[in-house]
């Protein structure tokens, strides 16, 4: 990128921290004004977000990490922001600070003054603070702390200006402020103080800031640290012994666990820092967010509340994007999605001049690129709507909500309450849906089993792809039972997520047990432009990904089905039917009959189900090439559903299996892509792959022979 | 200080009890540490608001905000329930 390389290599690193949930990236969007680069932190789910901006001529480099409670680290994003935080090069920290939610967000603070790093606090969203009745003296808490305090309201852009200013000087040198000595009562003050003495002896190079931090940590019993100590002085175990006799010193004396009183001191040093510093200005008005939860948590008028909050928001995203058509087009309405599909349909007839004469490039072109992309880019209005009202719904608090409603009903099959949002994204209420943006929402999960699992599970969910083999098999044989045979559809893909995910909570070998824990913030009223920068980045991320990798797999599986091997080239090349018979998905296809002749399926359906990996979409229209049909162009689906219903070798119980096959079997390339990046990690995709698809087959077998057994639609 | 006749397991007190945090029992260092962190301190004063409409999790006020945990976490917390608002 061109900015990048106009900030200077050696420049120290600026750094935000802060709280999950404190308005930390507003602030930063508000610095950078957008100018930034997201990527991810290799290996982990954590987003790595880097901006810049201008300062008397000067580009300053700004990093916005991962929000977290504390230093003591247990999820993903806290283990990053934590390590960033400590490397060497970071030349300032700015600590967003939430002032609404002072206490804990200061004991943050706390912990960053003891790391003895230059840093300066953004106390954020004091303007509602100040109509809940609060008024922070922030001068005041400025001298306490001994660190610069700039006022801000994030999303709204008030104070970014005097934060720049103040980012600039600091990292300029002009004033360099060090934070004031967190102090812990007289007599735990004296054992750091002697303790760091010590430590100063032993490892020589440690400055006294930096002794008096690791002398913290390791009261708190930070074992990595004490590994790390022992591994550069030369009577480890004699250091060990005087650690261990330190703390129990300590403990004794104050009859607490050390940790206890470590915690206990800080969060004292902070309220007697806002006993200095707030005052309330008594009957303000009144806080509104617990008259909501009475309601929105009541047992009865809560789940009907939350049940028709998602009915209403899936209803909206699918009416304005598929349904409604209401963007003229020349000579037609059409709805967004349609739009999109024109678009690609456009492209792919102006490359039909080569059909006659380069008959490969042609397929290569319309059918794996155009195809293949272009499916997947038709629902950008699809994915950009529902990123845009569920932004919004988080930016409200109610999403929170609703982990909290559902959580007890999750549990049972070792998921959380917050798993709910991302199967219903994927298709969880059986109209649609897609499970990308589903594997994307698994990031407000804390821990990596419980974003795994949910993943895993997530490809169950009857994704929009399906929808059209439903709609060609239901219409051929199911047409007096459509609204049944959906309905046992929808209902059989809950059993077998819900069902799956017990069982992998099961096999998968828990970690150390933590606590679960969940905010509920105070309700906001959304604000649009933050909704909006949100839900662009987000989909941004789709389109990317469909640009890059999701393009490369389509060609391979286009040359997969559509080429024949050399063996087999004949004069009939030009045969799509012959071509695709002696494909590697033909020949594969023909490989794997005798497994699932069992599951009732021959080596024509096997084709039209491998090119299913690459996406959905593909199944149909494979089906209707290996099945070599007269089809209309106008009216492809009818068609195909007529001459399926009379084709001999098809009947319900057949296609019936089928649908259940497809609704479970092997998630979409897109979706593998997906679970690959946000795990990173390729394990995670390729089990992914073998684990949907046993499960397909299982049940599969099942109804195909029970179907037989009973003799029912046979 | 501590009165062991009148402490309860957080997770046994009714809708809109408030209560003293005695200690924090149990768990693994990683568990206390996490609880510790977000203010569950001894000492500090907590109320529970509501639980949710499947009886779990509860929903605490501490410290000026709202927290979630699920009953069996909320075991683990000791507290001394205050009656008659003696805070």
């Amino acid at each position: 990128m061109a900015y990048s390389r106009r900030a200077s290599s050696q420049q120290l690193r600026v750094v935000i921290v802060g709280n999950p949930n404190c308005g930390k990236s507003s602030i930063f969007n508000e610095i950078t004004g957008g100018l930034q680069e997201v990527s991810n932190y290799p290996g982990v789910t954590v987003e790595k977000k880097v901006g810049y901006f201008q300062y008397e001529g000067q580009t300053i480099r700004i990093e916005d990490l991962p929000g977290l409670y504390s230093f003591t680290t247990y999820t993903d994003e806290e283990i990053i922001a934590f390590k960033e935080v400590l490397k060497p090069d970071v030349g300032l920290i700015v600590n967003v600070v939430d002032s609404l939610n002072l206490e804990r967000n200061l004991y943050l603070t706390i912990q960053i003054m003891e790391l003895g790093k230059p840093f300066i606090i953004a106390l954020n969203m004091t303007d509602i603070a100040q109509k809940r009745g609060f008024i922070i003296d922030h001068e005041k808490l400025s001298r306490i702390l001994n660190v610069p305090i700039v006022k801000t309201v994030g999303n709204k852009g008030i104070g970014i200006e005097e934060l720049k200013s103040l980012i600039f000087k600091q990292i300029k040198g002009e004033k360099a402020w060090l934070p004031k000595h967190v102090t812990y009562g007289h007599e735990v003050d004296t054992v750091v103080e002697e303790f760091s003495e010590f430590l100063r002896i032993k490892l020589p190079d440690v400055e006294k800031e930096k002794a008096r931090w690791y002398t913290i940590k390791l009261l708190e019993r930070d074992s990595k640290l004490l590994e790390k100590i022992k591994n550069q002085i030369s009577e480890p175990s004699e250091f060990e012994k005087k650690v261990e006799n330190t703390i129990k010193e300590m403990e004794q004396h104050e009859n607490e666990d050390s940790t206890v009183i470590i915690a206990q001191r800080r969060y004292g040093f902070v309220s007697g820092a806002i006993r200095e510093c707030v005052s309330y200005t008594g009957e303000a008005k009144q806080n509104i967010t617990d008259q909501i939860d009475n309601i929105i948590c009541n047992r009865v008028v809560g789940p009907i509340i939350l049940l028709g909050i998602i009915s209403l928001l899936f209803y909206i995203v699918f009416k304005t994007t598929q349904e409604w058509k209401w963007i003229p087009f020349p000579d037609e309405w059409l709805s967004p999605v349609e739009l999109f599909e024109k678009f690609f349909e456009i492209i792919a007839l102006s490359f039909s001049f080569l059909e006659k004469d380069y008959p490969s490039i042609h397929s290569l072109l319309s059918d794996g690129i155009i195809g293949g992309v272009g499916a997947v880019l038709s629902f950008i209005p699809l994915i950009f709507a529902l990123f845009f009202l569920i932004s919004a719904l988080e930016d409200t608090g109610y999403v929170a909500r609703i982990a909290f409603i559902l959580d007890r009903l999750m549990r049972i099959f070792g998921l959380q309450g917050r798993a709910i949002l991302a199967l219903l994204i994927s298709g969880g209420i059986g109209a649609g849906g897609c499970a990308v943006p589903g594997i994307l929402a698994t990031r407000t999960l804390q821990e990596r089993k419980d974003k795994i699992i949910t993943m895993l599970v997530i490809p169950f969910m009857s994704c929009g792809a399906k929808l059209p083999v439903y709609a060609l098999l239901i219409g051929a044989f199911f047409q007096h039972h459509r609204t049944l045979v959906m309905l046992t559809l929808w209902a059989l893909s809950w059993f077998i997520a819900l069902i799956s995910a017990s069982i992998l909570n099961r096999l998968v070998i828990r970690g150390e047990p933590t606590p679960f824990v969940l905010e509920l913030h105070p309700y906001h009223v959304p604000v649009l432009r933050s909704v909006l920068r949100h839900t662009w980045g987000r989909t941004w991320m789709y389109i990317r990904k469909a640009g890059t990798l999701i393009l490369a797999v389509n060609i391979i599986m286009w040359a997969l089905i559509y080429i024949p091997l050399p063996l087999y080239q004949t004069n009939q090349s030009n045969n799509e039917q012959h071509n695709i018979e002696y494909s590697i998905a033909g020949i594969l296809g023909k490989m794997i009959e005798p497994v699932t002749k069992h599951i009732g399926f021959d080596w024509k359906l096997n084709i039209a189900l491998i090119g299913g990996i690459a996406a959905k979409e593909v199944i149909v229209g494979t089906l209707g090439t290996v099945y070599h049909m007269e089809i209309s162009e106008s009216n492809e689906q009818d068609s195909l559903s007529a001459n399926l219903s009379q084709h001999k070798e098809w009947y319900p119980l057949r296609a019936f299996t089928l649908m259940i096959f497809v609704m479970l079997y092997a998630p979409c390339v897109a979706t593998l892509v997906t679970i690959g990046r946000e795990t990173g990690t390729i394990r995670i995709p390729v089990f992914s792959l073998f684990f949907s698809t046993t499960i397909a087959f299982l049940v599969s077998l099942i109804v195909f022979h029970i179907g037989h057994l009973l003799s029912l639609g046979t | 200080m501590r009165n062991p006749c009148n402490t309860e397991r957080l997770s046994d007190l009714e809708e809109g009890v408030k209560a003293r945090i005695i200690a924090i029992k149990g768990g693994p260092p990683t568990y206390r540490q996490r609880l510790l962190d977000l203010g569950l301190t001894p000492g500090t004063i907590i109320k529970v608001n509501r639980e949710a409409p499947l009886g779990d999790p509860i929903e605490l006020e501490l410290k000026g905000y709202f927290l979630a945990l699920r009953r069996k976490d909320a075991w683990h917390i000791l507290v001394e329930p205050l009656r008659n608002n003696s805070e």
